[in-house]
């Protein structure tokens, strides 16, 4: 056991947990509200909702799948110039918070357009017919009710992030995905490789199992 | 109270427009109970959901209080809901919120402060028989119990209408009289105008004074509940009447 924490303290195993952590939580933030933002817009404007309107609700329908439709690391790429711009950097956490955001939010969107279209449209009806005003309808029935779906979407999204920020390391972004490379690719230390594979298992683990078990604790169904 | 005025619905569809309603005249007075019925298919839900406002009519007018419903601001048209308690076939509660909030809930988006709805919400919740339900959430009731919770809502800003549209065909015939001497028992205590909407005739005779059948969309016959059961002279309703078509 002490000399699994030595070697995990040799290769910075800690400090790249703490970086990927940090990159993940901060763009699950903002992507979930924007995502979230986008996708009640969606909802609103859509086909018999409460405030149709065609040419909203298939912008936001484009920019969800277009943003769906390139790979994350070539999305990576691209954005090295706007990420600059943004943050001064395209390399380390602060370079990377940039395009894992912008990178999943289209996946929010989506995840919060699957947790919505669970809610009965009978119910919006029901709802309408008390007088409510369409913000009420967003708020108490749309994000309410379907707030435990949400919620494993926030786990799931986060999940993904890991991912994706596994993947930035091959382009400078640090945490645990570039400890991968760095001791995987570069120095061919499988001993290491493997501690840094399970450090990521055992996290997608933790974060499953939460927001699971949050999502179930708050599900009155 | 409530008066529909010529009205059609139709729905355009690929090939054929579904024509729901054509041109239905009915008057609703205060302080009777009002059935419609047909079978599946007349047009019954169609007609709640316009007498109700939740739709707007193709052509032809509701009446309410002799205000076109649709002609009204966004604001009045709120208002106008409030007036008017809907009950669904299927409860439409929310899941997230216990029995107590379900309850309260019309009061809250009317803006009723929290002495009104705690005194108000009580006392519905001992109108309907569930005060000892209160903290639970529509999960663990029964469908007698979440439809007399979702009846309690319907009275919670002190409507002057009730429009209930199938609330006993999903219940077992127990539930049903039970939901049934509820609604008897409201309407006694608190002089409501009632439109209840079913294709049950048992369900029209326990409880209406006064009778609309429809067939594929029109108003057929009309009358007191007494003499249209006693010299039914549509054909459709002699049908109705003899139990023939259930839903």
């Amino acid at each position: 056991m002490d000399n699994v924490l030595n070697t995990f303290k040799n290769i910075g195993i800690f400090s790249a947990l703490y970086e990927t952590l940090l990159m993940i939580i901060i763009s699950t933030l903002i992507s979930f509200i924007v995502g979230l933002l986008i996708c009640l817009v969606s909802i609103l404007t859509a086909k018999d909702s409460l405030k149709p309107n065609k040419l909203v609700y298939h912008l936001t329908s484009f920019i969800i799948n277009l943003g769906r439709s390139i790979p994350f690391i070539i999305l990576l790429v691209v954005l090295i110039p706007f990420t600059r711009f943004i943050v001064g950097t395209s390399i380390g956490v602060r370079g990377m918070i940039v395009p894992l955001t912008l990178g999943s939010i289209p996946f929010v969107a989506r995840v919060c357009e699957d947790a919505f279209l669970e809610v009965d449209k009978g119910l919006i009806g029901a709802i309408k017919a008390m007088g409510a005003k369409n913000t009420t309808i967003l708020y108490e029935v749309y994000i309410k009710e379907s707030l435990p779906s949400l919620i494993r979407g926030i786990g799931l999204t986060m999940i993904m992030l890991v991912g994706y920020s596994a993947m930035s390391g091959a382009v400078g972004g640090g945490g645990l995905g570039g400890l991968a490379i760095t001791y995987g690719y570069y120095k061919f230390d499988s001993t290491s490789m493997v501690m840094i594979v399970i450090m990521i298992v055992l996290m997608v683990q933790v974060i499953q199992k939460t927001f699971d078990l949050v999502s179930k604790k708050i599900d009155k169904r | 109270m409530i008066r529909a005025i010529n009205l059609t619905k139709t729905y355009p569809q690929t090939s054929n427009a579904l024509h729901a309603l054509k041109n239905v005249n009915l008057e609703i007075k205060k302080g009777l109970i009002y059935g419609i019925i047909g079978a599946s298919g007349a047009g019954k839900s169609t007609l709640l959901r316009l007498l109700g406002g939740l739709e707007e009519p193709t052509t032809g007018e509701v009446l309410f209080n002799n205000k076109n419903i649709n002609l009204l601001s966004r604001q009045e048209k709120r208002l106008m809901h409030q007036r008017k308690g809907i009950v669904f076939q299927k409860y439409y509660l929310l899941n997230q919120k216990n029995v107590f909030e379900n309850i309260a809930f019309p009061m809250r988006i009317s803006q009723y402060d929290n002495v009104t709805i705690n005194q108000k919400v009580t006392d519905l919740l001992d109108l309907v028989g569930l005060k000892d339900k209160a903290l639970e959430y529509p999960s663990k009731l029964s469908g007698g119990q979440q439809q007399r919770v979702a009846i309690a809502r319907a009275l919670a800003t002190y409507p002057d209408a009730l429009l209930l549209d199938e609330i006993t065909s999903a219940l077992d015939p127990f539930t049903t009289k039970a939901v049934l001497d509820l609604i008897k028992g409201i309407y006694h205590k608190q002089e409501l105008t009632i439109i209840l909407i079913t294709h049950d005739i048992e369900v029209i005779k326990y409880l209406c004074d006064y009778v609309y059948v429809l067939h594929d969309g029109e108003v057929i016959e009309n009358g007191p509940i007494k003499a249209i059961i006693n010299q039914p002279n549509h054909p459709i309703t002699k049908r109705l009447l003899g139990g023939i078509n259930h839903g």
